[in-house]
């Protein structure tokens, strides 16, 4: 029996032959990821539990970005419980302002392929872009892969979703995934693996990759990983060794389920209010005026995203009244965006661009809404009263379809 | 178990409905207890009381990974969440801290805000409105986390 790439990531992990879904397994971690937002309640339950010291303080990184730069004075004190628990234990790894947690993972070069990873949040999916077994949990088991370095997982089920042919032109890796959530379901792939393949996939950048396994999570998907391959390889600034050149679904593997998807069938589209998995065409809602538009977050405010923000107003205008906001993945992203003339693009269109972090994705800060307001966002998540007040109407889309959006000052689709 | 009041809410409950991101702040559980369920029913944390249960649909609690939400239900005294099913990261946070998470596939559907419930953990049935519905039992192990209260206490428990 052949097996899937998440059931060879962790059987290589536990140092097993072989592993079969339903196994339950005690991995040994390969890196942690701590969030600002639960940094006080990890350092809490780890010292609940009577630990003195890490397992391994090299392997956890501890990442401010929710918080930052900070908008209320609750955020600060944050700061320091995060500074006061890398100082006593040694975690060197600290990113005070460099960036979203997701984007730095793997840009900074935390999480190779055929890695074991935890995050203390649930976009922690998006790691599978590299071929890496990467999941959310809670703080209070992430306080014990502290003490222990280890943690128990069920090895789960493997939906394969196969995408052959070529997208068009008018459709990113947002308007894919967005489409799989709504075939899917908001539950569809809940305490499953999500393993993506086929021609259209394996031309996709890193960067479009990491836009799908990050929304993995809104399908309910434990994880959701890519093969390696030389992009990967390029992109993680490693050369591939033979395990990791075998993260590839076996033919003859179990899964629980397989889609077939045809590149050229897939249209722009937006998830709109205020369910993720609620997917209507863009061309079926034309015509909505729009507010906001977010170009940023995770799921899509890297370079490859802002550059195609940038092209599709490149000489036109923010419309009249919408406030444009671009918030860049990471400090390097920032850094590329401008020297590719990217932000002068966006800026002379009447873009406000901010520092990376994730403000306004979580309703924190830097554009939150208010009531009867329609947003168009590239992030991934449209919950009630996720980006302001409750009445807020959130539509999900790629930053081509959002740049659009913004120039038009109304649900357009892009040329 | 004691009977208890039902509040019930629906599929692809979310935890920012549970507990939305600007509350994560507040220095304690505690005073992120008051905000629980406030975009949906915005007395929920006066009109709950000890011993009563939270019933949901299918997914229940799915989206971010926030602790702090099965935190705001357990330190309300919920008594347990009952759903058709759970999403994997609020189920597994759950246990963790103690706060009993049931799957029952047909009561949701049968009972409305007010109905009274009573749940038996060992047997793995519910009772509402005069009828007897089954739940899916606990692993053992999970039961042992429950009773103890929770993973810490579990783990310290094993420790002596």
């Amino acid at each position: 029996m052949g097996q899937t790439i998440v059931e060879k990531i962790i059987a290589r992990n536990i140092g097993a032959g072989s592993v079969k879904p339903g196994d339950i397994v005690t991995t040994s971690v390969d890196r942690v990821m701590l969030d600002d937002i639960m940094i006080p309640f990890i350092a809490d339950k780890f010292h609940e539990m009577g630990f003195s010291k890490i397992w391994n303080p090299h392997k956890a990184v501890l990442i401010y970005d929710h918080l930052v730069p900070s908008s209320q004075l609750d955020d600060i004190r944050h700061y320091k419980a995060g500074d006061a628990f890398a100082l006593k234990y040694g975690i060197e790894h600290v990113h005070r302002s460099d960036g979203i947690c997701h984007q730095l993972m793997t840009e900074a070069g935390y999480v190779k392929p055929g890695d074991v990873v935890f995050g203390t949040d649930s976009h922690t999916t998006t790691y599978g872009c590299v071929g890496a077994f990467s999941t959310g949990i809670g703080y209070t088991e992430m306080a014990a892969i502290l003490g222990t370095g280890n943690l128990w997982v069920k090895v789960p089920e493997t939906i394969k979703i196969i995408i052959d042919g070529t997208l068009p032109d008018n459709v990113m890796s947002k308007d894919v995934i967005l489409r799989i959530i709504g075939d899917l379901g908001a539950d569809g792939a809940t305490y499953r693996a999500l393993e993506f393949a086929g021609a259209a996939v394996e031309r996709m950048s890193v960067s479009s990759r990491m836009t799908m396994a990050n929304m993995a999570i809104e399908a309910g998907a434990k994880c959701a990983v890519f093969t390696p391959d030389e992009k990967t390889a390029e992109y993680c600034g490693i050369v591939l060794n033979d395990f990791q050149r075998n993260l590839i679904g076996d033919k003859d593997a179990d899964y629980c389920r397989i889609l077939t998807y045809h590149g050229e069938d897939f249209v722009p589209v937006m998830a709109c209010p205020s369910q993720v998995d609620k997917i209507r065409k863009v061309s079926e809602l034309e015509g909505l005026p729009v507010d906001q538009v977010f170009i940023g977050s995770c799921t899509n405010g890297r370079l490859e995203d802002l550059k195609m923000a940038a092209k599709v107003l490149d000489g036109k205008s923010v419309a009249p009244f919408v406030k444009l906001i671009v918030t860049p993945a990471s400090r390097k992203v920032y850094q590329e965006a401008a020297a590719c003339g990217a932000i002068k693009t966006l800026v002379e269109a009447g873009a406000m661009v901010t520092h990376p972090g994730c403000g306004l994705c979580c309703g924190r800060a830097g554009g939150i809404l208010c009531d009867g307001e329609r947003v168009v966002a590239t992030n991934n998540r449209n919950f009630l009263g996720r980006m302001g007040t409750s009445k807020v109407e959130i539509y999900l889309a790629s930053p081509a379809v959002a740049a659009a959006c913004a120039a038009a000052g109304k649900i357009v689709s892009p040329i | 178990m004691s009977v208890g009041k039902i509040f019930k809410f629906h599929n692809d409950l979310d935890t920012d409905q549970i507990i939305a991101s600007q509350y994560l702040l507040l220095p304690t559980i505690d005073e992120m207890k008051e905000h629980a369920f406030e975009s949906l029913e915005p007395d929920f944390a006066a009109k709950v009381t000890p011993g009563d249960f939270v019933v949901g649909g299918e997914n229940f609690g799915c989206g971010s990974s926030r602790e702090q939400a099965p935190g705001v239900l357990k330190a309300l005294g919920v008594q347990a969440v009952v759903a058709k099913s759970f999403a994997r990261i609020f189920y597994r946070n759950a246990i963790n801290i103690g706060l009993p998470v049931i799957v029952c596939r047909e009561l949701p559907d049968a009972v409305k805000t007010g109905d009274e419930m009573e749940l038996s953990l060992t047997d793995g049935t519910a009772m509402a409105n005069g009828k007897s519905y089954s739940c899916t039992r606990l692993p053992a192990y999970m039961q042992q986390i429950l009773s103890q209260g929770g993973l810490i206490a579990s783990l310290n428990e094993q420790a002596h």
